[in-house]
């Protein structure tokens, strides 16, 4: 056999396309006040309905147009992204944290644990999950803190899931045993051998589930079930949007638009992250 | 007499342009067994894919011809190719588990390929498939036939696949490392097996396999392989008494026997595969796929 | 005769039968040993024969308490270990050391190969002096120190192979299982490797339980032998009486079915009627 070094790949254009717009997004969200060109909150009643900056009928500093109260559309979808990224971040981590946990345990114990671990989680993935949500937000009333804890409490499963059937089929390899004979006890073998090649994993489920958190933010702002209806955010801009569809369709558009490649982002990145690390399994 | 499979400076790159198969050429005469032998990433399995229609998409043939019985496979479109590989050759594979669908009856997966490419009729199919479990020495038919491969023992299924193998009576039969997977009693009586049948249906067979000992005792010709280069060729017999290039006598010297136990067992020096190495690159330096 | 440094008597070990595994509740045990007796000399090899659900490996992992016995007593320098937690076997564990058949799946692929030789040096207090111990098993084994930064992927089958010894023999230890660690290398690598623990064994004083399928191997390797054959010990003697003299038809089959590479043109023909 001869000894194959395997280069290692390049950042695939995935991963520069996806993390670039995530990356732009999340910078406009965080400095947010210095780049948007106008209040979001200001209304403005003899600036309603502006077009976007290449239609007849534009002002200059309003380039995506305005919405039927004379808001800077830009403006506010730049603030939107604060509350989505928050979201995004807050809600994944949480859901990933006691997600992966679970999973790690209940895929390398076997046994009891697994059991009661396994079937929480077929009797969790039984509810609808938006109903579930918002129910959830219901209960705890809205805020951006319910609807953090909404979503972790809701989407856990997915981490658990995957991470369960990656450390059963870890617990299986050889040295895990080899560990066995190193002398290693079991929570060791599980932080040392089987995490470190669960983590592709993780990582690129993380990122998918920030994409869905965005979403689900947005369904919730959608039904007005967010946060309180003053802060923009996209759901509720897009529920706005839709009233008025016919007279400016692009107080729709474009947040439609950057809700689905902010979304796209973060499933294309966590996947690019992923086959990235993934080349070293072979 | 034509022989039954001819391959002529066959040669095979992957996508990044590497070579695998390095201007073969081989034949194998009607009625005899040939064997292909070398360590893993000789391209003897390739070859056998090569010859059956099979290969990976990512391996391309840059040149040369293969012919079986002189009709020459580069000259036909596809689907003529297709029906003469179906009609004339067949393939014992390595592993018999995957090689069967486990969701269908071994019956049902016998008679297939009888009725789908050569266009027999059920009854003939299964008559001709129940001959062939009795040539096998497979004692109960009806059990077998009606069993799903799993309820069947490793040596039952592959020779469930031997039979299916020789049902159409083919002209060539491909086997790629049949015995492998097996235990070594039930390793020499599917040899035998092989044997018996090769030689009462005058099947030549292309003999893939690692192990020197299988040559030996399974093939009356071999050909030797490295890294898709072929190291020598021989008869069997010739192979043993007087091996020719330095690789072959260390692979020779290299293979355990429990009757020479201090003798053989002896490793490889590392300048005969330096040796080999440099060959090959020197030959790959000037090759151009046509001209080399 | 030297003292044993396993002692083993009427060793039987059942495990879950998955097969069998009704659609609800636990799967039945099946007795895979079915009562085994034999001594391993210290620095003996022994070489452990069989076929496929003959139960050698299932032996070698008993020796190793990797499995738990269901009945018998496993001996190890006089003491009973069948039995013992997880915590007793830890100091322990610097003695009963493996190799692995598959060199692939027995190195983590996201760790160096100094993390991994290192890994038994650290659990079992030779922490101190890290890389020359690492350095010194390397050395060992014949692989070159810039291997340590490595990871599996980057080597050979061999290379790998040569690793797994390393981290068995990193701690010195009284017993070694060697689990058919060539029957997935090259003709020409497994040479190379049953050479290196030929030597190693008798420089270090290993006593090693060698299983194969291979006879031919074992031949050259082993002092003595065990044959087994579904679950249990068929015939157990010294290598050069097993096969100039075996006494059961079973491992005279065995040793008949083996294809040695030399022309023997009766070597096919059926079995004359008896």
């Amino acid at each position: 056999m001869d000894e194959a070094r395997i280069p290692r790949r390049g950042l695939s254009p995935r991963l520069w396309l996806a993390g670039g717009w995530l990356l732009l997004a999340l910078l406009a969200a965080i400095f947010a006040p210095m780049v948007a060109p106008q209040d979001p909150l200001a209304q403005d009643l003899m600036l309603e309905r502006l077009p976007p900056f290449w239609l007849d009928g534009a002002e200059p500093g309003y380039w995506l147009g305005t919405d039927s109260l004379g808001r800077d559309l830009l403006s506010r979808l730049i603030f939107g992204g604060r509350i989505a990224f928050i979201v995004a971040f807050a809600a994944a981590t949480s859901a990933c944290l006691i997600g992966s946990a679970l999973g790690l345990i209940a895929g390398y114990f076997g046994g009891w644990a697994d059991r009661i671990i396994s079937r929480v989680v077929d009797v969790w993935m039984a509810f609808p999950p938006v109903l579930f949500a918002i129910l959830l937000v219901a209960v705890l009333g809205t805020g951006l803190s319910s609807v953090i804890l909404a979503i972790a409490i809701i989407d856990w499963t997915r981490f658990c899931r995957v991470i369960r059937a990656e450390a059963m089929s870890q617990a299986r390899m050889d040295y895990v045993e080899s560990a066995r004979i190193a002398g290693y006890g079991r929570i060791g073998i599980m932080l040392r051998e089987v995490l470190p090649n669960v983590l592709p994993s993780v990582v690129a489920l993380l990122s998918l589930e920030m994409g869905i958190a965005v979403i689900v933010e947005a369904i919730l702002s959608f039904v007005n079930l967010s946060i309180s209806t003053d802060d923009p955010t996209w759901g509720s801009i897009i529920a706005e949007g839709r009233l008025s569809i016919h007279q400016a369709w692009w107080v729709l558009v474009f947040p439609l638009i950057t809700l689905i490649l902010t979304v796209l982002s973060f499933s294309q990145f966590g996947e690019a992250l992923k086959a990235h690390f993934d080349p070293v399994l072979r | 007499m034509k022989p039954c499979l001819d391959i002529r400076r066959l040669s095979a790159v992957l996508p990044n342009g590497q070579r695998v198969l390095r201007s073969v050429s081989l034949s194998v005469q009607p009625g005899e067994v040939r064997a292909l032998v070398g360590e893993s990433g000789a391209g003897k399995t390739m070859i056998g894919k090569a010859v059956l229609g099979v290969l990976p998409k990512s391996v391309r043939i840059v040149e040369g011809e293969m012919l079986i019985e002189g009709d020459d496979l580069g000259r036909l479109d596809a689907k003529a190719r297709r029906t003469l590989i179906g009609a004339r050759t067949a393939l014992i594979p390595q592993d018999p588990l995957t090689a069967l669908n486990p969701s269908r009856r071994i019956g049902a997966q016998m008679t297939d390929r009888l009725v789908r490419i050569l266009g027999w009729s059920g009854e003939r199919a299964d008559k001709r498939i129940r001959q062939l479990l009795d040539e096998v020495q497979i004692r109960d038919p009806e059990r077998v036939l009606k069993s799903y491969p799993h309820e069947l023992s490793g040596g039952m299924r592959q020779r469930v696949l031997i039979a299916a193998a020789f049902a159409a009576e083919p002209r060539l039969i491909v086997a790629d490392e049949p015995t492998t997977a097996l235990d070594v009693t039930v390793q020499k009586q599917i040899l035998r097996l092989i044997a018996q049948l090769q030689r009462d249906h005058g099947t030549a067979i292309l003999f893939v396999t690692h192990d020197l000992g299988v040559v030996a005792k399974i093939s009356q010709k071999v050909s030797v392989l490295y890294a898709g280069k072929m190291v020598e060729e021989a008869e069997t017999a010739q192979l043993f008494a007087a091996p020719q290039h330095p690789y072959t006598q260390a692979l020779i010297a290299a293979t355990p026997r429990y009757t020479d136990p201090y003798t053989s067992l002896k490793p490889v020096d590392e300048s005969v595969l330096a040796g080999l190495k440099a060959e090959i690159a020197a030959a790959d330096k000037d090759w151009r796929p046509g001209h080399g | 005769m030297a003292e044993p440094l396993f002692s083993v008597r009427g060793l039987k070990v059942a495990l879950p039968d998955m097969t069998r595994k009704p659609l609800v509740g636990r799967a039945p045990l099946a007795e895979i040993l079915k009562g085994l007796d034999f001594d391993l000399p210290k620095g003996s090899v022994t070489g452990i024969v069989g076929e496929s659900g003959s139960g050698k490996s299932t032996l070698g992992r008993a020796l190793v308490r990797l499995l738990e016995p269901s009945a018998g007593a496993i001996a190890f320098e006089g003491r009973d270990i069948g039995h013992l937690s997880e915590g007793e076997l830890r100091p322990l564990r610097r003695d009963l050391q493996m190799i692995f058949q598959d060199p692939m799946s027995s190195l983590n692929p996201r760790h160096t190969i100094f993390n991994i030789i290192a890994a038994p040096l650290r659990q079992n207090g030779l922490g101190d002096r890290l890389k020359e111990r690492v350095a010194e098993a390397l050395h060992r084994v014949g692989l070159p120190q810039t291997f340590a930064s490595r990871y599996r992927h980057e080597l050979s089958g061999g290379q790998r192979q040569r690793v797994g010894i390393a981290r068995a023999l990193a701690l010195s230890p009284k017993f070694v299982l060697a689990d058919e660690i060539v029957s997935g290398l090259d003709v020409s690598t497994q040479a190379q490797i049953l050479t290196l623990l030929e030597k190693l064994a008798a420089e270090m004083g290993l006593t090693v339980a060698f299983i194969s399928h291979d006879l031919s191997v074992i031949r050259r390797l082993c002092q003595q032998v065990i044959v087994m054959r579904e679950g249990r010990i068929v015939e157990a003697s010294a290598t050069d009486a097993l096969f100039d003299n075996p006494k059961e038809a079973y491992t005279r089959d065995l040793l008949a079915a083996i294809p040695l590479p030399e022309i023997d043109a009766d070597w096919l023909k059926p079995k004359a009627p008896a």
